[in-house]
């Protein structure tokens, strides 16, 4: 049976198996009949048109895990941060690991999402917030509303600065053959609130997994989010993304994505605005090989005046692997002082490496200050010879300008462990020992 | 100490240097001078193993080895220097990573241990005295927004951090105001021994006066046409370019 076909004969028994607050099964319902109208996002569609799912597709994927996946901590630790020193929600094949995970009620709420759409206390909250700024037209993206039932689910109160990062990691453990999970993530912040969350999605075993997950995320007035994406997977795992953000006047929200592993992945990222004075930063490192594939696809919804948006993207990519940035950035009629920029620069190391670029820019407004810039290179032989002429072998040269040509967006990570995570991770890739801290 | 034997390099198919001649020992000091085109500056890069000249015949020998088989990175290694007459900007590195770096893939190279972090410092500091840096100067990214000075006074702090056997200044003094021309020169001459040899590569006669050369080779044509003591400089100046190009 293909998977659509398997997903939509399975949904009626899913939604027997859980028992959820009477309003969410009409949510469900009409999601997934927007699912089984639409279909899984082919390359005739023009937002689909450089990633194809096809061949992940065919992978006879597993929809509801049957055994409980058992990790060991000292298996999974080096995917942390810290031990101790953050929240964590943590899932092992779609469902909560209590074990490994540290999650909190005290003065905030950093917990599950199956709670959060059974428990009665949670219902005003979820009916004001629960996909209400998710697409409702987007196949994958109502796929995954259509079986909404786990992940992490994060209530900061009015005020309230969390000192610890917030971690939310999914396992997968290839106790299925072919693995589909559907994370779905709701997270709140209340107004003058701060918080900082790292998202990461990490497969145990070379079993295909697909991942289709999507994230809603609500900034109140003044509200300061950073978000961080790891995206440092298995060569036989995909990921699609769907992240959605609200935010409401003077909010702060920043979104960095890093993406140097996986299969496929696949990053929707789109910011809503609702309020003046916004401020939304949109960042990323794409690092790949192989036949790796790393799609970013944004989008800046301006609809209110006086608000700034800083988009900066920079990719290498090595071998055959392929690449791809669509940035749209919508600036509405009443968008009026809007200050919208867009970078993305690529460094093609390979003659057989792709990278499709495609800014997008939609200017209703005519008091607005928007830019975007795309480059597509080489590694400079200039500054490859002045090095080596100073003694830095080919190799290391080569690190040394590709580190310094992801620095702008490493320099702008505000939690140190996770710069350092970061640099670890890069010069891993490349492969190299600076000399020096990165 | 180097040896340049018959040296036909060309670029492109555009023959450049067409049987170059030279000898250098250690504790000279060579200029070498010619027009625009003459091939001065391909003469420096071919050294240093640029690899976008190809050397199509003869040989150029450091202390007996024939580097031409070598990389850069090796020549590096084995004591030759260029100061370049554009450095490069690498946004991202800062000056202090970069000179680290350079240093430890020296070292590494010989089998030497990564040098202790205040050993670094100490030398930093010293070279860095040396040319009058200031050392807020340090943290910037390599050569990035730096002024024509203050990129060719960072060239010879790094060949100071470095200290080659063989250095090679190409245009060093383009670029460069009276008193950042009398800083480089001044660093140069203190890092001067007799163990080390300078080539200048200069147009102008102006920085002759302070890095004083044992002998002067004018180049035109991709050839030497012309060698002398320090007077040749003087009489080039004097009588420009034109006299050896009417002689030649």
């Amino acid at each position: 049976m293909e998977l659509k076909e398997k997903l939509i004969s399975s949904f009626m028994a899913f939604e027997e198996s859980v028992d959820v607050h009477s309003d969410l099964h009409d949510v469900r319902t009409s999601a997934l009949k927007n699912f089984e109208t639409k279909g899984f996002p082919t390359k005739k569609e023009e937002a689909w048109k450089y990633t194809s799912l096809g061949a992940i597709l065919k992978n006879d994927f597993s929809v509801f895990p049957k055994t409980d996946g058992a990790v060991d901590f000292a298996d999974v630790k080096k995917y942390f941060l810290h031990e101790i020193d953050t929240y964590k929600v943590i899932f092992i094949d779609g469902k909560f690991s209590s074990f490994l995970s540290s999650t909190t009620h005290d003065g905030l709420d950093v917990c599950l999402m199956s709670s959060a759409l059974t428990k009665p206390k949670y219902k005003m909250v979820i009916d004001e917030y629960f996909n209400k700024v998710a697409s409702k037209d987007e196949s994958l993206t109502t796929l995954n509303t259509a079986f909404a039932l786990e992940g992490a689910y994060i209530n900061i109160p009015k005020s309230k600065v969390v000192e610890k990062p917030i971690e939310i990691i999914n396992f997968s453990t290839g106790n299925e053959a072919a693995l589909l999970v559907q994370p779905r993530n709701l997270i709140i912040v209340g107004e003058n609130a701060h918080v900082q969350i790292i998202e990461r999605h990490q497969s145990l075993n070379d079993n295909p997994v697909l991942t289709n997950s999507v994230t809603e995320i609500f900034a109140r007035k003044r509200a300061i989010v950073d978000y961080y994406k790891i995206q440092n997977d298995n060569l036989e795992a995909s990921l699609v993304d769907n992240t959605y953000i609200s935010q409401k006047e003077q909010t702060h929200v920043s979104v960095h994505t890093f993406s140097f592993g996986g299969n496929l992945t696949r990053n929707n990222l789109n910011f809503y605005h609702e309020g003046e004075g916004i401020d939304s930063t949109l960042k990323g490192i794409t690092i790949i090989e192989g036949k790796q594939h790393v799609d970013h696809y944004t989008l800046v919804h301006h609809a209110t005046p006086n608000c700034e948006s800083h988009q900066n993207y920079k990719g290498i990519f090595g071998d055959r692997s392929t690449g791809v940035f669509n940035g749209k950035i919508f600036v509405e009629k009443e968008a009026q002082k809007t200050d919208a920029f867009q970078q993305n620069n690529n460094i093609l190391l390979s003659d057989k490496a792709t990278i499709n670029a495609k800014p997008q820019l939609e200017i209703f407004a005519d008091d607005v200050k928007c830019s975007h810039g795309c480059t597509i290179g080489q590694l400079d032989d200039k500054a490859m010879f002045y090095m080596q002429s100073r003694g830095i072998p080919q190799k290391e040269a080569k690190a040394l300008l590709m580190y310094a040509f992801s620095n702008e967006v490493i320099e702008s990570i505000k939690i140190p462990e996770l710069k350092q995570r970061i640099t670890k991770i890069i010069a891993m890739k490349l492969g190299v020992n600076m000399g020096f801290d990165l | 100490m180097l040896q340049i034997k018959n040296l036909h390099a060309k670029v492109e198919d555009k023959d450049i240097l067409k049987g170059i001649n030279l000898t250098v020992n250690a504790g000279e000091v060579h200029a070498i001078m010619g027009p625009n085109g003459s091939g001065k500056s391909t003469l420096s890069a071919v050294i240093a193993g640029n690899e976008n000249y190809e050397v199509t015949e003869g040989e150029v020998i450091l202390d007996g080895e024939d580097l031409s088989e070598l990389a850069p990175e090796e020549r590096a290694h084995k004591g030759v220097f260029l100061s370049f007459q554009y450095p490069v900007e690498i946004p991202g590195v800062s000056v202090t990573n970069f000179m680290k770096t350079a240093i430890n893939e020296s070292r590494k190279a010989k089998g030497l241990e990564e040098m202790p972090a205040n050993e670094m410092l100490k030398l930093i500091r010293e070279k860095s005295e040396l040319l009058e840096i200031d050392r807020k100067f340090m943290s910037r990214s390599l050569n990035e927004g730096f002024s024509g000075g203050e990129k060719k006074r960072n060239e010879i702090f790094q060949m100071a951090m470095l200290d080659p056997k063989l250095a090679i200044l190409d245009e060093t003094d383009s670029g460069l105001d009276i008193d950042a021309l009398r800083i480089v020169a001044n660093g140069v001459n203190k890092l001067k021994s007799d163990k080390n040899a300078v080539i200048v590569i200069t147009h102008y006669q102006r920085l002759l006066d302070y890095i004083v050369p044992d002998f002067v080779h004018v180049l035109y044509n991709g050839k030497i046409v012309k060698s002398g003591g320090k007077e040749l400089a003087y009489e080039l100046e004097e009588k420009g370019y034109d006299w050896i190009k009417n002689e030649n």
